[in-house]
């Protein structure tokens, strides 16, 4: 215990300074509708849905939500049930088995709701479009508000995308 | 029963306000101070009020073969939490219901909240409403007798287990708070109120690992509305239990009268006992990881010895 | 003639001849009309006992109705007590069996057996002789075996049943007619009077010896720990309103004599009687309640739970005795006030409980709660009762067993003064009442929310209908009951409290206002009234912020969030197994469940497997290690005997020969 009391003290503050608010002339992302962002007011509770990735996004979401990018300071929050989130965060191209339970993932989160398709996989199938396990893109199963490119993209795009979402 | 005087309504309304609008800023505390263990920023204090003023504009959902049960466990759960933090004696010592005040009918009360949860967890009827249901009624019955023991041991010097006369008694002996039968009794009742909330080590509460989860598993299937009340009343039972804890064995700064000033630092004392107790449990939980569960009852026997001595303790050394 | 009189009039008239026209009316009017004669035989034996506990006596004698030793009847606060409690049991049970009984229950037997049993369990109480005494218990207990027996053409558990029963309940008649014997030996007459004034004389060893044989007969019938084993067997293959009877008046009677020899004919006694009442108080409750948190059966469950409740019970009057022995009379009468409205309230939940139990089996035909399960949607008024019972069972506010509890805990933690024995002794007995606690919430909780909730598990679940209205008024009434003493039991502990104080020898042990209540000479008051509304102002309050804050968007029904993969199945719900295994696990030194796995292997190859099969008992470990040794010593000791009869007239003939001899020769030696 008192070893990691020392590390703590050592190490101190590991999280970068916040960089400036994300305008909407910026390249990485679509333009959003306003109504639900004011509704939802600065807090983001998120659903991660793997549809069928590589699990290279989910690497960098998981840097997203660390210590040094820490999105959880903007006021998103990873959640346990979509019941519980405003958001879905979709990776990967969206495969034949997991076409139906995205959908359901989707129908189950409650209003106003949100699908942010994140890596080229969700957005357009990647290097993976025209396999035959391959079901479509996120936008194929379930409508998509906010896109971000990359493969994998960097964890500064995944939060300043979610910036975008809380407004913080 | 004496009518409720004018302070003692004075106090309860405080209390009410005090426990509603500081318990979330209370849990928006505890996770700042985490985060800043951690080396994160942190969202600030006051996100989880953001969370919950987001959720009542959030849809309700009704899943289909559910019955009233699940659909009232939340008013209940609220409801138990709004009839202690009225009763107890957090600002003042003037109970609005003295007869309610026991610490025996506070603590059934308590229980029956986490009941109605348990009992929503199973009328989900999924898997996992039904772990979390039999893991949360396991841990309520192991913890029963360590939380009666260590009550009969804070009510041997009082003789009696009124709340107020506990407070009181705390009040005018001072020397009673060092003595081992508190020491000891706080300690047990630590380890009660570390697992009826559901905290590090018996429980994650940040978890999203279904297998891991106790009291999550019972609220996976809420929303909106119905899941804000279930997220606000878990902050008011830590800050009703921890205001219990800080009150019963540290009672100095409580209002025993009714002048504005002194009711004030009752407030005040309230306030700053209650955000002391939270940093140390958030300070306590950055170096602990979350027990097994069948290591659990280990956890809670050991606190049932801490409270058998408490009570032989108050015998001999009477 | 007074009001006990008459309402024990009433009551024995309306229950014999319900008896009579059992046998005498036919088929479609016969459930009914013992049903409503059984309820007025209760309501006045209800009468009489709540006036005798007032205060008025009656007395009746009759010496020349029994040879030896006569018939004598006479009731005090005490035997009031009980009178009421069978009395108020026996208006719901009577009303719940006209719809209950129809089609299969209906028989001339089983029929004129109800009011007889209700008549016996009446007289219990009432009996001032020995002689009396025993012959109403044995009344009941025949009576009640040819209840118990009474499906046993429909199912062949109920024989073994009936035959566990049979035997305990006259082991445990042998037990008290013994000690009731040598008590009557060493006084000049067998009426519990001349006991009385004996009992004062009696040398300490003789007391402690008819104490503790009595102790053993009283303790069988409370379904105390170890001779428990015929309640768990008993209840669930008897009909359900039998079973009421049984758990919610009949076990009582167990308590009665251990009171009523202990404080009243014996005069107090020694300190360690009444430690060993609680210890063996404190075990049950324990063992009961651990039972009824692991098994799966409905009935056996309840059956479980009221071994727990009796022993709370003498955790309560052991702990009178402790205090009476110690000089502290009014706590001591606080512990016995605490065990006899713990009786009361017993009597209501168990009750209601064994009545919804019954509504479920006669809807379902299954008493396996891993099978039920959805009933709320068919059985709406069942489950709601249930619920009730099972809120009032649980000790949680604003339940009726909280009350008694409370009362219970202050009496045990103001007990600390006592000795140095009570240190030891009373914070054991709170963590025993603790633990117990914390066990029927999780037994109920798993009882309700398994059995009730949710989606059905079985064909027969899903078919649930509700019952006819005569059960559903038994239920209304016993509902009506548990409610009542959960909200206002000030209006019946100033009379608990009185009968408690003339038991022990002190004065009122509670003061009660309208709704609260205060311990005399001690800090403590409880409203439970005042906690329900506060609480019911605080769901109302709740729901009005949350509609007024809730922005108005509709509710929606959705599928319930099952990860998306596919419908969820009724194989896929929390069954009661699973619900109870991690208590299981955390107690399996005590439980000591039993495991079988077999595998069967592909005829082929042993590498590939067809089938595997897992069975788990939980048996009764107390069972194990205590019965099975004696039973197998009684099998010896029947083999052995055997030899001595083995078909020869001769030799039989010789028996009789030798032995005449042998008593001549004695009859010379000792003249």
């Amino acid at each position: 215990m008192l070893s990691l009391w020392r590390k703590i003290r050592a190490v101190g503050r590991v999280a970068e300074p916040a960089p400036p608010a994300p305008t909407d002339h910026a390249p990485t992302a679509t333009v959003l509708t306003s109504d639900t962002i004011k509704e939802l007011h600065g807090s983001v509770q998120i659903r991660h849905v793997d549809a069928g990735s590589c699990n290279g996004c989910e690497v960098e979401i998981a840097s997203a939500f660390g210590p040094v990018y820490d999105a959880e300071r903007y006021g998103a929050r990873l959640v346990a049930s979509p019941r519980h989130a405003d958001a879905l965060l979709v990776t990967g191209a969206v495969t034949l088995n997991m076409a139906e339970p995205l959908r359901r993932t989707y129908q189950a989160v409650p209003g106003p709701k949100l699908v942010v398709a994140v890596g080229d996989c969700a957005r357009n199938c990647g290097v993976f479009s025209k396999a035959y396990g391959v079901a479509g893109a996120v936008g194929d199963i379930v409508p998509v508000d906010l896109e971000i490119t990359g493969c994998p993209p960097r964890p500064d795009a995944i939060v300043e995308a979610l910036r975008r979402l809380t407004g913080r | 029963m004496n009518a409720p005087s004018v302070y003692g309504t004075v106090g309860v309304i405080l209390q009410l306000l005090i426990v509603i609008g500081l318990s979330p800023l209370l849990i928006g505390m505890m996770r700042q101070l985490r985060a800043r263990l951690e080396g994160r920023a942190g969202p600030g204090i006051g996100q989880p009020w953001r969370d919950l003023r987001k959720l009542m504009r959030k849809q309700r959902t009704s899943p289909r073969g559910t019955s009233e049960v699940f659909r009232v466990a939340p008013l209940l759960l609220v409801a138990t939490c709004l009839v202690v933090a009225a009763v107890a004696p957090f600002v003042t010592t003037a109970s609005a219901l003295d007869p309610v005040a026991d610490l025996f009918a506070v603590v059934a009360l308590l229980t029956l909240g986490t009941v109605a949860l348990a009992l929503a967890g199973l009328d989900t009827g999924t898997a996992f409403g039904g772990m979390g249901a039999s893991r949360e009624t396991t841990i309520i019955a192991l913890v029963e007798p360590t939380m009666l023991v260590a009550i009969f041991a804070l009510s041997v010097p009082v003789g009696s287990t009124n709340l107020a006369a506990i407070v009181t008694s705390g009040l005018d002996d001072p020397a009673q708070v060092f003595s081992p039968v508190s020491l000891l009794a706080a300690v047990a009742l630590i380890v009660v109120i570390i697992a009826e909330t559901g905290r590090l080590p018996v429980d994650n509460p940040s978890t999203h690992l279904e297998l891991t989860m106790v009291h999550e598993a019972m609220v996976l299937e809420y929303s909106g509305p119905d899941l804000a009340m279930v997220e606000l009343a878990s902050a008011m039972r830590l800050t009703v239990f921890l205001g219990l804890l800080a009150n019963l064995f540290v009672p100095w700064g409580i209002a025993t009268s009714g002048s504005v000033p002194v009711i004030a630092i009752g407030v005040l004392a309230f306030v700053v006992k209650v955000a002391v107790l939270g940093a140390a449990l958030a300070v306590g939980e950055v170096f602990l990881a979350k027990l097994r569960l069948f290591r659990v009852p280990e956890l809670l026997a050991g606190s049932f010895v801490l409270g058998l001595l408490a009570v032989a303790a108050s015998f001999f050394l009477a | 003639m007074n009001t006990v009189q008459a309402g024990l009039l009433t009551a024995v008239t309306f229950g014999l001849l319900s008896a009579l026209a059992a046998l005498l009316i036919a088929r479609p009017a016969r459930s009914a009309v013992v049903g409503v004669g059984i309820a007025v035989c209760g309501a006045g034996a209800l009468v009489a006992g709540v006036a005798a506990m007032a205060g008025q006596v009656a007395w009746f004698a009759a010496p020349d109705l029994l040879p030896l030793s006569g018939v004598v009847f006479a009731i005090d606060p005490l035997g009031g007590a009980f009178l009421a409690v069978t009395g108020g049991v026996a208006v719901a049970t009577g009303i719940y069996g006209i719809g209950y009984c129809r089609g299969g229950l209906d028989g001339r037997l089983v029929q004129c057996m109800l009011p007889l049993f209700v008549l016996a369990m009446m007289l219990v109480p009432a009996a001032a002789g020995v002689g009396t005494f025993l012959l109403c218990w044995e009344l009941m207990a025949l009576t009640s075996l040819l209840l118990v027996l009474a499906e046993h053409r429909r199912r062949p558990e109920v024989a073994s049943a009936g035959r566990w029963y049979a035997v305990m309940t006259h082991l445990g008649l042998v037990a008290i007619l013994i000690g009731l014997l040598i008590f009557a030996a060493n006084a000049t007459d067998s009426t519990f009077a001349a006991l009385r004034l004996a009992g004062h004389h009696l040398s300490p060893g003789l007391a402690a010896l008819i104490f503790l044989v009595t102790l053993i007969g009283f303790g069988s019938k409370a379904g105390i720990v170890p001779l428990h084993a015929w309640l768990p067997r008993a209840h669930p293959e008897a009909p359900s309103n039998v079973s009421a009877l049984m758990s919610a008046a009949m076990v009582n009677l167990g308590v009665y004599g251990i009171v009523r020899v202990g404080f009243d004919l014996l005069g107090g006694g020694a300190a360690w009687w009444w430690l060993l009442v609680l210890a063996l108080g404190a075990l049950s409750a324990v063992y009961g309640i651990l039972q009824a948190a692991i098994g799966t059966d409905l009935k056996r469950l309840l059956g479980h739970s009221t071994t727990e409740n009796m022993g709370i019970v003498l955790v309560g009057v052991g702990a009178a005795g402790l205090f009476t022995a110690s000089g502290d009379l009014t706590l001591a009468g606080l512990a016995m006030a605490a065990a006899l409205l713990h009786i009361v309230n017993h009597a209501a939940f168990k009750t209601l409980l064994f009545q919804s139990a019954g509504s479920v089996v006669h809807a379902t035909g299954r008493r396996d709660l891993d099978y039920l399960g959805g009933l709320h949607d068919g059985m709406p008024r069942t489950t709601a009762a249930f619920g009730i019972g099972a809120l009032s069972a649980s000790a949680l506010p604003p339940g009726a067993a909280f009350v008694s509890e409370w009362l219970l805990l202050q009496a045990l933690i103001h007990g600390l003064p006592a000795g140095v024995s009570a240190t030891i002794v009373m914070p054991l007995a709170v963590a025993a009442v603790a633990l117990t606690a914390g066990l029927a919430v999780a037994t109920f909780v798993k009882a309700f929310g398994v059995g009730f909730l949710a989606r059905p598990r079985s064909r027969e679940a899903e078919c649930a209908h509700e019952s006819p209205p005569s059960m559903l008024a038994g239920m209304g009434l016993a509902a009506a009951a548990c409610v009542g003493l959960a909200l206002l039991p000030t209006l019946v502990l100033p009379t608990i409290g009185a009968v408690a104080g003339g038991v022990v020898g002190s004065g009122d042990p509670v003061t009660v206002t309208a709704t609260t209540i205060a311990l005399t000479d001690f800090a403590g008051s409880l409203s439970p009234l005042l906690l329900t509304v506060a609480l019911v102002i605080g769901l109302v309050a709740t729901l009005a912020a949350a509609r007024a804050l809730a922005t108005r968007r509709a509710a929606r029904e959705a599928r319930l969030w099952d990860c998306g993969a596919g419908p969820l199945s009724a194989r896929m719900e929390y069954t009661a197994t699973s619900f109870a295994e991690p208590l299981q696990r955390v107690f399996d030194d005590v439980v000591q469940a039993e495991q079988d796995v077999d595998v069967t292997h592909h005829r082929e190859s042993a590498y590939l497997v067809e089938a595997i099969e897992y069975h788990r008992r939980v048996p009764d470990r107390i069972e194990r290690r205590l019965y099975e040794p004696v039973l197998a010593v009684m099998a010896v000791w029947g083999r052995v005997g055997r030899r001595l009869a083995p078909g020869s007239v001769h030799r039989y003939l010789g028996y009789g020969f030798y032995s005449l001899c042998a008593l001549l020769i004695l009859l010379v030696v000792t003249r």
